[in-house]
Parts: structure tokens; sequence; C-alpha cells
């Protein structure tokens, strides 16, 4: 058991890629010019930046993930020793869990989960369009 | 066998890695080919029959030097240094992953004890190389199809990481090589069965099965197959690699089926008994011979994770694709919940048994 192959492993996949754009660097035509180069939004002309606020439902699917994510990280090393650790692990993970569904719910309920919200739609009353 | 080990052991890992590479590439090459047959297939048409000969076997290799002699070109509103990063992360993400994954008895990169965990932490960064592509291209439809690919990659971790608790609470190990081991035996020996040998008992047969189908469904979103395949459906919505061209395009998919074999080749070490054969009497034993031994196990290793392979593409042409709200209905509302009664349920049969 060691972790150097690892570093290998991160290395090669590195190399690959070099490896890959390399070649099509001396292989491959260089022609730029400022048309071909020109942002690609299906020949439109582009509006605007495009590095602006958007969405705050990404955001709202991030907060959750983080939530759930660092839950997960803690059931990890509680599911390795179970066994040794018995019933009453069990029973407090139980209740960890259950706590964390109440959010769940709780989210469910103010109609977060909808991808697809109607604009000004309080809570619960979310219905897709 | 006393030839091999006089070898340096550092020499040794050198020569796995660039076996790995070779493999990986080999793969991807044939997948490509497989995948363009299966829809082939399904579409009752012969598919790429010319270059090569026998059914356009090198077709592949036809598309990969048409891609390496394409014009790499790299948008002048683009932020350079992450769009040039950003190929890296993805194809060096998945492929570090292959470094755990057990071929066979002793074939194997580093039998790490934290090994589905470093899996599971790694193949996440492959959400990071979406948004970056998406971010750097300077681009509102690849920015919003990277958006859209790490909100979908990121909710179907929770699923994927909660079934894969199952075989680790059955097993209690976190290695690969040790949950694959427990599961010797014969067919109805493997996780997905229960599991007999892994201390459990007959009552968790309907709680394994679950757990294996919320993994495949939810690394088929991981993977961006189909019918979750919104960051890539080229055809019809604007995916985050829209500004990419040439041989960077091509890592992205490169990736994308090094992927596909990862999230199979988890799935058959996790659940459907790994390197080993449905019947005892298929195997060779390491004491019998260390090589045969290897090379079936390999075999059977990378015959499942075939298997796996071709239902993923199959369903391609079965299933339609689904809507952005569709897909987050199906993961937190039926998969999430599913997969936390499904790990509070077995692990109480553990503790009680």
């Amino acid at each position: 058991m060691t972790f150097a192959p690892l570093l290998l492993f991160f290395l090669g996949g590195a190399a690959v890629v070099f490896a890959a754009v390399f070649l099509s660097r001396l292989l491959a035509p260089q022609n730029p010019n400022p048309v071909k180069n020109s942002t690609y939004e299906c020949g439109e002309e582009t509006v605007g930046p495009t590095w602006v606020r958007f969405n705050s439902r990404f955001y709202i699917v991030a907060l959750i993930f983080l939530v759930f994510d660092v839950e997960v990280l803690f059931l990890y090393p509680w599911a390795l020793n179970l066994r040794d650790l018995g019933l009453y692990a069990w029973i407090d993970m139980a209740i960890f869990i259950v706590i964390l569904v109440v959010g769940l719910a709780y989210v469910w309920g103010k109609g977060d989960l909808e991808w697809v919200r109607l604009r000004g739609s309080s809570a619960g009353s979310a219905r897709e369009e | 066998m006393n030839l091999f080990h006089q070898i340096p052991l550092e020499i040794r890992w050198v020569v796995y890695v660039v076996a790995m590479i070779v493999f990986v590439s080999l793969f991807a090459l044939f997948a490509i080919w497989l995948e363009r047959k299966v829809a082939a297939w399904a579409q009752d048409r012969m598919g790429p029959m010319e270059t090569g000969g026998f059914h356009g076997w090198s077709q592949t290799i036809a598309d990969m030097i048409k891609l390496l002699l394409k014009e790499d070109i790299i948008p002048d509103a683009a932020d350079r240094g992450l769009f040039k990063l950003a190929p890296y992360i993805v194809f060096t993400s998945s492929f570090a992953a292959f470094a755990v994954l057990p071929f066979a008895a002793n074939l194997i990169g580093s039998d790490l004890n934290i090994g589905i965990y470093y899996i599971v932490a790694v193949s996440s960064l492959v959400v990071i190389s979406i948004i970056m592509a998406g971010w750097a291209s300077n681009n509102k439809w690849s920015l919003y199809g990277g958006m859209r690919a790490a909100s979908q990659m990121i909710s179907y971790e929770i699923p994927v990481a909660l079934s894969l608790l199952v075989p680790i609470l059955l097993v209690g190990s976190l290695s690969m090589q040790d949950l694959v081991k427990v599961q010797a035996g014969g067919f109805w020996n493997w996780t997905i069965f229960g599991n007999a040998l892994g201390r459990g008992s007959i009552l968790q047969l309907p709680f394994t099965i679950v757990a294996f189908i919320i993994y495949f469904w939810a690394s088929l979103a991981e993977v961006n197959r189909v019918p979750f395949d919104l960051p890539e459906g080229e055809s019809e919505i604007i995916g985050f690699h829209v500004e990419y061209s040439a041989m960077r395009f091509g890592m992205f998919f490169f990736a994308e089926f090094a992927n596909m074999f990862l999230v199979s080749g988890v799935a058959v070490a996790l659940f459907l008994g790994g390197w080993h054969a449905p019947f005892p009497f298929l195997e060779v034993s390491a004491e019998t011979s260390l090589i045969w031994c290897n090379v079936i196990g390999t075999f059977w290793f990378i015959g499942k994770a075939l298997i796996l392979v071709f239902i993923q593409m199959w369903l391609r042409w079965t299933l339609p694709r689904l809507r952005v709200d569709q897909l987050m209905h199906v993961c937190w509302k039926v998969f999430l919940p599913f997969s936390f009664a499904n790990v509070l349920i077995v692990s109480l049969l553990v503790v009680i048994s």
C-alpha cells in the first residue's frame, strides 16, 4: 500500500494531454484571423459581457450539495467502523441523517428543488410552466 | 517470478502507468467504434464499413488522425490560461482514478486502504474542469452549459456516494481488493446478491440490488450519458465545450470514454464480483499459477465492465433525453431519499446481524 504510484498516474494523465496537444500543434495548420477567433454564438454578434450575474438556482443547488456532501464525508468513516461501534453509533447517525432529511424536506417544501419556477411564486406553490 | 521481483518497484510502477495509458487509449478507440456499431444496430443500419476493411475497424483511428490535423482555435476573448488548463484536469482526474481499479488479484496500481474514497474524490475533480472550460470560453452558451453540467454532476455525486456505501457497510473496508475478495466463490456471493461471505444475510438482498440500480443510473449522469446527456447533447443543446476544437475537444471525449470504463469498473468491483468468475471452477488460484490467475482475473474484470459499457450504449438508443427539471427531480426527490433509506436499513441489518 503506497501513494507513490498515484503521483505517477497524475503525471501520466497530464503527459497524455500534453503529448496530444503538442502533436496537434506540430501537425495542424495555424491560420488565425479575427473572424475565426471571435466568440461563436450561433453566428450572432456577441452582446455585452459574458461574465455577469446569473440565475441563483445554481447557487442553491450548490448549497444543498455542500450540505449533503459533507454528510457523506462523515458517513464513510462511520460505515467503516460500524460493526465495532454497534447499535449506539447507528442511532447516533440515524439522528444525524434525520436532521438533514428534515432539511431536505424543508427545501423540497419551499420549492427550491423545482428547476422551473413561476415568477413570484411563493413557498410550496411552485409548479411547472 | 524471481526475475519479476528483481525489477525495481519504481520501474514496475512506470510500466504499469504506461500500460494503463495504452489500455485506456485502446479502450477509447474500441468503445467509439462500438458505440457507432451499437447505434447502427439499434437503428437497423450498418454503421462504419469502409475504413480498414472488416466492419470499418479502423474508423476511430482515422477520426483521431483527423482531429490531430484540425486547427486548434482559441477565441480571442477566452481566458487563455484556464482554457488550456481545463482539458488537462478533465483527463488527468479520470485517468488518476484508474490507479486503484483492481484488474486482477495482483494487478492494481496501488491497493490503497482508502481506495474507493480516493475514486469518489478524484473523479469529482471533473466538475471543476467543466466549470473551468465553460467559464474560460467567454461564451454565454458555454457558460450556461458548464453551469448546467456542473449542477447535474454535483447533484448526482450524492446518490453515487451513498449507494457505494452499501458494499462498504457490508465489508467494512475501503480497499478495492478487500471489497472484491469477499465476493469469491460464485455469482451468488457477489455484493449485488447480498454478499453472503461479507458476513451478510439474505435479508439485505433487495437493498443491495436497489443500491446497484441507483449507482448505475446515477453514474450515467456522472459521465453525461443518455438519458442524462444534457451537458453534451451537441445536436440540440449547446454544451460547455462549444469553443473547443481539435485535440483539446478530443480530450474531453477521451476523458468521457475513460470515465465510462471507470464507472463500469467500479460497479463491477463493488457489486459484480470484480475479477472473480461467475462460477468458482472458472478461476485459477494464485497458488496454481500466478500469471494465469492474473490473466483470467483481468479477462473477467474487463469482460464484465464491457458488458456494462455496452448497456450504457444500448440505453442511449432506448431512452429519450430528460429535461433539466426532470433530471433534478429524479436526483433530489427519488434517488436521494431512496439511497438514504437504503443506507439506514442496510446499516441496521449490519449492526443487528
